[in-house]
């Protein structure tokens, strides 16, 4: 190769290069600021992207997030007040015994590859989560189901084993999604539902664009678009919000940046509530946790207002029980145990539990790095001096504390919808709560009354605090960052879902 | 030529090899089971043990591991657990990503660093070539993720001139691209041209005291012509020489220049791999970027002799 030839391909090169850099300059106004003016679509910023689309066997909340509501539907949905409502049932009878339900099913509806909706799609999509299809855990929450029985197009009726009030809220969660029986051959790739939008394009490590569908049964989206785009961290969202990139920042992970939309009237700020819990947990089955005085103590050291002051802002909602707002059994338990470290004190010395030294387990999420110093301050004032170990999350922490019990105190978002039970109702669950005074109260709480159900989950609920099973520090909040102009944003996150349905330009 | 060649050839094979051992058991070393991450919070142990043998994460470490490297040839990375898709288009779709974004980068560092660096040389004594050489001493010190966010501070979200993150294909929208495009590369080139300013400035000063110039500047040629003659060749062995080094550096800083500015590249898609113990993934990509190391220093080596013909004739 001369020496000659190399001048010209390197000169070449240098040309390529410059001339890209003019084009740069010159494409630099376009495109930008104004991506989103037209006001036939809107763009969702959130953190946290599925990684397939197949909620029948990967766990995380971003699947069903992105999907329930939007392309798939169930019998029922939960409303922004938690309360159920019929959606591809047109209503309901509940008979023999409170065991049976006979639903009338909607007529008109299609899935997007244009199969009807019909009762046979009831029956395969319910028998599918008990089958070895969906290795799901959500799947047990159909473990109650007896039998499905078409009684025609319209009409199906399903058994269950024993009556169940919690049954039918689950039907209006991701395990009650229908499916189309010739739809689910590639469900980690492909999302088939009766759903009012149908995926558009999936652009991996970037977006979900979904399209409304022309033939969708009920009222259509006022828009055209929605586009659900995937950031690493809370501040990427708020650039892309201020460089109008995006026009919605959903459950906002960085309360702190707030402060400059809340006084600026091109920005709307809400303050939702969701179905997660910040629990602070204590290894009840180990040392010095196996205590009850202990576990106490801490109840009464940590002051779970300066809590959400300091660690998200004043944002989020301080319950005092492991039960968000919306579910039926809420009540404010913050009276059990108030800020009293002078009683945690005595309670630690009666344990002889003086001095104590442990290690605090904390995943690496913002929240429990935030919520992780305040609560180390605050246990130290009485006596506890606790250690902060940090846990890559998911996958660490999954293994160490979660599968292996192996630690003494932790702090995370419990995010699954009506999650009490599945908390505290299984000794060998990771916190290790000893169910055996809450077992029979909850199994008959779920058969009896929809009165008899709330009160008795009350009771259980009670009980839990009594025993400090663990610290409910608050409930997450669904902090919601919009264009002003944007409206019918779901502001309370409810079950899983982002409800894209009901949004639209002022 | 010939043989220097092989040898770089069958250097190449035994490094990558090594590579694919390391890079196995390493991720087989730490914490964390996929299987575990795919089925959440509340998975039994018989629906765990279920989705490992889906996965073939039961299988011993020998089967898993041939399983996997004997199919890299190939370009057969296997078929992710996670995304339930093949592994080598998606790694085709983000290293086209990766490789444009390192590529302007470098094109733009170079641009800053030759002229200034040279320049810097040449008025080593004067306050000028002092001032250009202490901004490079800055910028050095700046990481360029901390680079991306002041742009992204300053252009996107202050003055609202380029958006603050995102990616389109050049194919798709190139306007919208170039748009993109800009930020990010400015970020990751800043701070290699202060770091190749200053290789090219000690280049040209070490050329600049050898006799060959003494004796063209006393045949009456100036300062610059006489450099640009005679100096610049001689000087390009070194700066080839790191600009390869740091052309591996560059690939590894795309890896959070990525994250910060939302770029669907090889980097986003290794860190998300991680998080989720895509073993096969993560063992995939890892080894695309070794290859790609490797086949630069391949062609920086071929470069070196046509650059200067004493190395193709020593071998």
């Amino acid at each position: 190769m001369s020496a000659k030839k190399n001048h010209v391909r390197l000169a070449a090169v240098v040309m390529a290069g410059s001339l890209a850099l003019t084009a740069c300059s010159a494409g630099s106004g376009g495109g930008s600021a104004d991506g989103t003016a037209s006001k036939t679509g809107v763009t969702l910023a959130l953190t946290g992207e599925p990684v397939n689309l197949d909620f029948t066997t990967t766990a995380g909340a971003a699947i069903p997030q992105a999907l329930m509501s939007n392309v798939y539907e169930g019998l029922v949905e939960i409303d922004q007040d938690g309360e159920i409502q019929p959606l591809l049932a047109e209503s309901w009878e509940l008979s023999n015994g409170n065991k049976t339900y006979t639903f009338k099913l909607r007529e008109g509806a299609t899935f997007s590859n244009g199969e009807a909706f019909t009762a046979d799609d009831v029956k395969f999509s319910i028998e599918r989560v008990k089958s070895d299809a969906w290795i799901s855990s959500l799947k047990k929450k159909m473990d109650v189901v007896d039998s499905v029985k078409v009684n025609s197009d319209t009409e199906v009726a399903i058994t269950l084993k024993k009556p169940s009030n919690a049954w039918l809220f689950d039907m209006g969660t991701l395990v009650g999604a229908i499916f189309d029986p010739s739809g689910v051959d590639d469900l980690a790739n492909k999302a088939i539902g009766t759903g009012p939008y149908a995926i558009d394009a999936w652009n991996r490590g970037q977006s979900i664009e979904f399209a409304t569908r022309d033939d969708y049964w009920g009222e259509k989206p006022a828009i055209q678009t929605a586009t659900l785009r995937y950031f690493a961290d809370a501040v990427a969202t708020t650039n892309a919000l201020q460089s109008g990139d995006v026009d919605v920042v959903y459950n906002m992970q960085s309360p702190e940046l707030l402060s400059s939309f809340e006084s600026d009237p091109k920005y709307q700020v809400l303050d939702g509530t969701s179905n997660g819990e910040i629990i602070l947990s204590m290894n009840n089955k180990k040392a010095p946790f196996d205590d009850k005085r202990v576990r106490q103590a801490v109840m009464y050291a940590i002051d779970r207002q300066a809590v959400i002051d300091t660690a998200w802002n004043g944002y989020g909602t301080k319950v005092g029980g492991p039960v968000p707002t919306t579910d039926p059994y809420y009540e404010d338990l913050n009276d059990v145990y108030p800020y009293d470290p002078a009683k945690a004190k005595s309670l630690l010395k009666d344990a002889g539990a003086e001095n104590l030294n442990i290690t605090f387990t904390v995943p690496t999420r913002p929240y429990a790095t935030a919520v992780s110093e305040i609560v180390v301050s605050q246990l130290a004032e009485v006596g506890i001096n606790a250690k902060i170990e940090s846990s890559e999350f998911p996958a660490v922490w999954l293994d160490e504390v979660f599968t292996k019990h192996d630690y003494q105190m932790s702090v995370v978002l419990a995010v699954e919808s009506r999650d009490v039970l599945s908390m505290f109702n299984n000794p060998d669950y990771y916190l290790g709560y000893d169910n055996s005074k809450i077992k029979d109260l909850a199994a008959s709480a779920d058969a009896a009354d929809e009165a008899g159900y709330v009160e008795g989950m009350k009771k259980v609920v009670r009980t839990i605090v009594d025993d400090a099973a663990a610290d409910t520090l608050f409930i997450f909040p669904n902090i919601v960052v919009a264009d002003a102009n944007v409206t019918g944003i779901p502001a309370n996150s409810v079950t899983e879902a982002l409800d894209l349905t009901n949004l639209g330009w002022k | 030529m010939g043989i220097r060649l092989l040898i770089n050839l069958v250097r190449f094979v035994v490094t990558y090899v090594i590579a694919t051992v390391a890079v196995f058991l390493f991720m087989r070393a730490i914490p964390g089971d996929p299987a575990q991450i795919a089925l959440g919070v509340n998975a039994t142990p018989e629906l765990l043990a279920k989705t490992r043998a889906e996965f073939g994460t039961d299988r011993p470490l020998l089967v898993q591991y041939f399983d996997w490297a004997l199919g890299l040839p190939f370009g057969d990375f296997g078929t992710s657990y996670i995304t339930r898709q093949d592994i080598s288009p998606l790694i085709i779709d983000r290293v086209q990503v990766s490789l444009i974004l390192v590529i302007l980068a470098m094109i733009v560092a170079l641009a800053i660093a030759i002229p200034f660096g040279t320049y810097a040389a040449v008025k080593h004594r004067n306050p000028s070539g002092i001032v250009v050489s202490g901004i490079s001493q800055i910028g050095v010190a700046i990481p360029n993720f901390l680079a991306g966010i002041l742009l992204v501070v300053v252009f996107a979200v202050g003055l609202g001139w380029l958006p603050a993150n995102g990616w389109t294909p050049p194919g798709e929208d190139f306007a919208d691209f170039a748009s993109r495009v800009i930020l990010p590369v400015l970020a990751l080139a800043s701070v290699q041209g202060a770091i190749l300013t200053r290789y090219v400035r000690s280049a040209v000063m070490e050329v600049m005291s050898e006799d060959y110039l003494r004796t063209a500047r006393s045949k009456g040629l100036g300062k610059l012509e006489s450099l640009i003659k005679h100096g610049l060749r001689n000087a390009s062995i070194p700066v080839l020489t790191v600009t390869s080094v740091q052309l591996a550096a560059l690939i590894i800083g795309a890896v959070v220049i990525e994250r910060v500015f939302v770029i669907p590249g090889l980097g986003s898609m290794l860190l998300d791999a991680v998080g989720n113990r895509d073993l096969l993934t993560v063992q995939s990509v890892v080894m695309v970027l070794v290859a790609i190391t490797l086949i630069i220093n391949l062609m920086v080596d071929v470069l070196y002799t046509v650059l200067d013909p004493r190395i193709r004739k020593g071998a």
